[in-house]
């Protein structure tokens, strides 16, 4: 049970993302899992042993680091990533519920399903409209929210995100003021301000794929305003069109994440 | 033998369980399963090592560590989540009974062999029952080992070999007991969704034999 667990949890959603959800998935798994897993927990790796204090009074090295790192950076990101991986699984649990219905729906031998079988319910790809709008509208919505509040409790926490290589101490038990220093800083801080980095870019992905969302509701709630009786071909030519699309980058998408696991 | 089996007896239960126990198993897996495994057992992993009295006495340091942490935090919390895990077992087991019964006797002796009504209505209840109490046992284990869920940062030893008290300070308390917190929101969260669907099934249950019972009244 690891990283990689999650990976196939998420990758369920994937299929019932749009594009922009895809690339964000993407930049999760590769920037920001991947580049935790592979470089910063080998770089934070040796923080508390390699913390070092101008003094021989025992007890004040460890009293020092809990002062400065209340919860390390590395955690705190492991966290971010956990929280802001989650509110995908609202998606998946709405899809699974509508999956069920229709597979109940069939077995009643229910004549509106048009589906041959089940396993073409297990492989239809539902669209992001109804209800499952507004359950993907507020897990993008929640996912702001948690980047937002993470990056906000990393700053307060450490006064910006820069790593200082030297940090003046007088907590009890040490004698006065006392200098410590903290290990592989430059380091520390070049990852430090790459995971921000790519927080940010995140938020702005998620911040696009909301104001999309919410232009194609408008958008399709002014054209059921102005034609009542829409022209049924006209829109599914429409639709299929953007499904093949879809279809084709969700499948560029989902080798390229694969690719990155095996 | 790891995590991974964990990880695969869930994912078996999850076809059995109704919608709220699916969550159940989500909430373990990801905010506590996962928890564990990418942050919380690198706190834990130099806890003695880090330990440091002030002290040149052998012996001492290592008197004292037990003193203070009988069993360490981070094995509570494996034991808690294997403990808690397993009376999904106890379903497993009912609905593979079922299943073999029918194999056995080639005939359709339930009306679905994996719905949850007669013996498995029981089992079901009798596993989300264990799984509470577990989750409790542990809750209350934890604040009587540790006299709450505070990790102090400076703690005072006087056994011997130490010669009159000593003090001893432990490594990275305030972040142990940031995720003891969190722990503790994560199996308040579990007690809750299973109290949760304890109740919907007794109320789903009752109303379906009282609907029995006024049908075959008018009848």
């Amino acid at each position: 049970m690891d990283w990689g667990a999650l990976h196939t949890i998420l990758g369920g959603v994937n299929k019932h993302s749009t594009s922009i959800g895809k690339i964000w998935l993407t930049v999760l798994f590769i920037f920001r899992i991947m580049i935790l897993v592979v470089a910063a927990e080998r770089v934070w790796g040796d923080e508390q042993d390699d913390f070092i204090c101008n003094t021989l009074q025992p007890g004040c090295k460890n009293v020092c680091y809990d002062h400065f790192f209340p919860i390390s950076h590395i955690r705190l990101w492991a966290l971010q990533l956990i929280f802001v991986s989650t509110p995908a699984l609202l998606v998946a649990m709405h899809v699974a519920y509508r999956r069920h219905e229709k597979k109940r729906q069939f077995r009643k031998g229910d004549q509106k399903c048009a589906y041959k079988d089940i396993e073409e319910i297990r492989k239809q790809r539902f669209r992001i409209e109804g209800s499952l709008w507004w359950t993907y509208t507020s897990s993008i919505f929640f996912r702001l929210v948690f980047e937002a509040v993470f990056m906000y409790a990393f700053y307060f926490m450490y006064d910006g995100f820069r790593m200082p290589r030297l940090m003046k101490c007088n907590a009890w038990p040490c004698p006065n003021t006392v200098d410590c220093f903290v290990s592989r800083p430059t380091e520390k801080t070049v990852f430090t301000i790459f995971m921000i980095a790519v927080s940010s870019i995140c938020i702005l992905l998620n911040v696009a794929e909301l104001c999309y969302l919410l232009t194609k509701f408008f958008l399709r709630r002014s054209r059921k305003a102005a034609n009542p009786k829409h022209h049924p071909n006209h829109e599914n030519k429409e639709e299929t069109k953007q499904n093949e699309m879809n279809e084709l980058i969700s499948d560029s998408c989902h080798n390229t994440v694969i690719g990155f696991s095996s | 033998m790891s995590w991974g089996f964990l990880r695969d007896l869930l994912s078996g239960v999850n076809k059995y369980s109704t919608g709220i126990g699916r969550i159940w198993v989500a909430v373990v897996f990801i905010f506590r399963l996962l928890v564990y495994i990418v942050a919380a057992e690198n706190i834990w992993k130099y806890e003695h090592d880090e330990f440091e009295c002030n002290i040149k006495q052998p012996g001492c340091e290592n008197v004292c560590f037990d003193h203070f942490f009988p069993v360490s935090h981070i094995r509570l919390w494996a034991l808690q989540l294997i403990m808690v895990s397993t009376p999904s077992l106890l379903v497993v087991f009912h609905v593979t009974y079922r299943e073999n019964r029918e194999k056995r006797h080639n005939q359709k002796l339930y009306k679905s062999p994996r719905e949850i009504d007669g013996g498995l209505l029981y089992t079901y209840l009798i596993s989300l029952i264990l799984k509470t109490g577990f989750e409790i046992v542990f809750l209350v284990l934890f604040y009587k080992l540790y006299n709450g869920f505070k990790v102090p940062r400076l703690v005072k030893c006087d056994i011997r070999p130490c010669p009159n008290s000593v003090d001893c300070y432990i490594s990275k308390p305030t972040e142990k007991m940031i995720f003891l917190y969190f722990l503790v929101a994560t199996s308040c969260l579990c007690i809750v969704l299973n109290l949760s669907e304890l109740s919907y099934l007794i109320f789903k249950y009752s109303i379906k034999c009282y609907l029995k019972r006024v049908i075959k009244k008018r009848q």
